[in-house]
């Protein structure tokens, strides 16, 4: 199959383009956040972050960072399972205007039905691929909340080169995720006989 | 009385076990993971991913760099000389751990669940799990394992009878159990996993007797023959959910069964389930304490 290079932001044609099973290679900013994050963002909603998350893509992944004289260095930065932000992420899109997710395992209903509302896309990264994905990691434009959230929950923003994932939940309600469960949950009652 | 022993090298050799199990994985799951490749069609998502998966753990293991930046809440199982202080061998995993840290090779990971602090440096209330035993060797054995949160959140525990999975207590009434677990992880703990069992125990060595389970070798045969055929049964039926590699579908959902038992208790009778995702990232190191 071909792989689409997309830019981001990801523009609304761009997410409309996007199928489930479409292999993509991004590049542009991203902004890792996950379970601090998405709390701080729905409870406090917080306006210094507005500009970099509108349009923008978050990332569930919770990084190894290191600081070298005086910069930081990605060492690893695999997907962190999504499930987890499901209560807040249909409202982080709402509020932000996110038009991008990217982390592991899929989600549920909630955020399906906001991808097909606010025109967004859940992107699959490989679980555990931690190098492969640091390693597309060109640089560390910006850090927030690192003192009060610590290194693994802290939103990173981080510019990205060829970034591969795997479009799993697409905004025209179509979601891998949902159809492999279904698929399994028919096995298991096979299996049981 | 106890001793003082090579407390300096000895931190020095942790810190290397704890780079390694970080940045370098074993061979036999490796050599699954391969395995699995080789099943999957070449067209298929389950082949990229697997692919993704095997040039990360290359990539790693050439750059030392972590296979994947959850390096868990870290695990030592210890076998210590009677001669030696278990608090002295506890004060140089500490130094380790907070070597290795700072290295880069662990993720900061201790956070205080009132305040959300994170420590900084790995230590804190219960961190790092420390499980020491006594053993007539004149060396320190120790068994570090790094379990990701991914596969700990779908890690699960029954209680037979189950009436929900009309599950009694008997082998049958364990497999439903395991089946459950892993079909409602789907790609959550990052499948392919290592399924970790353990029969009866209590709430604790339950979960205890399951997790140890994951340092045998992928290969190996469990010793009790009854344990060992469900073990077989339990693979190929595990496969059968079509869960596949991170849950998107695919012919290898597990790499292993591993089951052990402990003796339980006639009011309970528990089934644990440790699933270990596929970096399973586990080393051992012997130190020796001879004078040579």
């Amino acid at each position: 199959m071909n792989v689409k290079k997309i830019t981001l932001p990801l523009s609304a044609n761009d997410v409309g383009s996007l199928h489930v099973g479409d292999k993509v290679l991004l590049s542009g900013t991203i902004v890792t956040g996950r379970d601090m994050a998405h709390k701080w963002l729905v409870e406090k909603k917080p306006r210094e972050i507005k500009d970099v998350l509108k349009n923008g893509t978050i990332y569930h992944c919770g990084p190894i960072m290191l600081k070298k004289e005086g910069k930081w260095t990605c060492l690893a930065a695999g997907p962190t399972t999504s499930i987890r932000e499901e209560p807040y992420l249909a409202d982080v899109m709402k509020d932000y205007q996110v038009r991008c997710v990217i982390g592991k395992g899929g989600m549920g209903e909630k955020t399906a039905k906001a991808l097909q509302e606010h025109n967004g896309v859940y992107l699959f990264a490989v679980g555990g691929a931690a190098v492969i994905y640091a390693n597309s990691v060109e640089s560390v434009e910006n850090v927030y909340k690192l003192k009060e959230f610590g290194v693994p929950e802290a939103m990173w923003i981080l510019k990205v080169k060829d970034f591969p994932v795997i479009v799993s939940m697409d905004s025209h309600g179509n979601s891998l995720h949902s159809l492999v469960e279904a698929k399994s949950r028919e096995k298991l009652l096979f299996l049981k006989k | 009385m106890k001793k003082p022993f090579k407390q300096k090298a000895f931190t020095i050799a942790l810190s290397d076990c704890i780079r390694q199990a970080s940045c370098e994985l074993p061979e036999d799951i490796e050599l699954g993971l391969k395995n699995a490749l080789k099943n999957e069609d070449k067209q298929s998502t389950a082949h990229t991913i697997l692919e993704t998966i095997i040039q990360n753990i290359n990539l790693a293991k050439e750059k030392s760099q972590p296979i994947c930046q959850d390096t868990g809440l870290p695990a030592f199982y210890i076998s210590y000389p009677p001669k030696v202080s278990p608090s002295r061998i506890k004060q140089c995993i500490e130094d380790a751990i907070v070597l290795a840290t700072e290295e880069g090779y662990l993720r900061p990971n201790a956070v205080d669940p009132l305040s959300g602090k994170n420590s900084g440096n790995n230590l804190g209330d219960g961190i790092p799990a420390l499980n020491f035993d006594e053993w007539d060797k004149n060396a320190i054995l120790v068994k570090c394992m790094l379990k990701g949160g991914g596969s700990e959140n779908v890690s699960a525990q029954y209680s037979l009878p189950c009436e929900k999975l009309s599950a009694g207590r008997d082998l049958k009434g364990v497999a439903a159990c395991v089946i459950d677990a892993v079909q409602q992880a789907q790609g959550k703990g990052c499948a392919p996993g290592i399924i970790g069992v353990g029969l009866g125990g209590d709430r604790i060595s339950g979960y205890e007797s399951a997790k140890k389970q994951l340092f045998r070798n992928l290969n190996d045969q469990n010793e009790n023959p009854e344990l060992n055929e469900l073990e077989q049964t339990l693979l190929g039926k595990l496969n059968k959910l079509e869960i596949g590699p991170m849950g998107l579908g695919g012919k290898t959902t597990v790499l292993g069964v591993k089951i052990g038992k402990a003796h339980r208790i006639p009011a309970s009778y528990f089934i644990s389930i440790a699933y270990m995702c596929w970096a399973c990232r586990r080393k051992e190191l012997l130190f020796d304490l001879s004078d040579k």
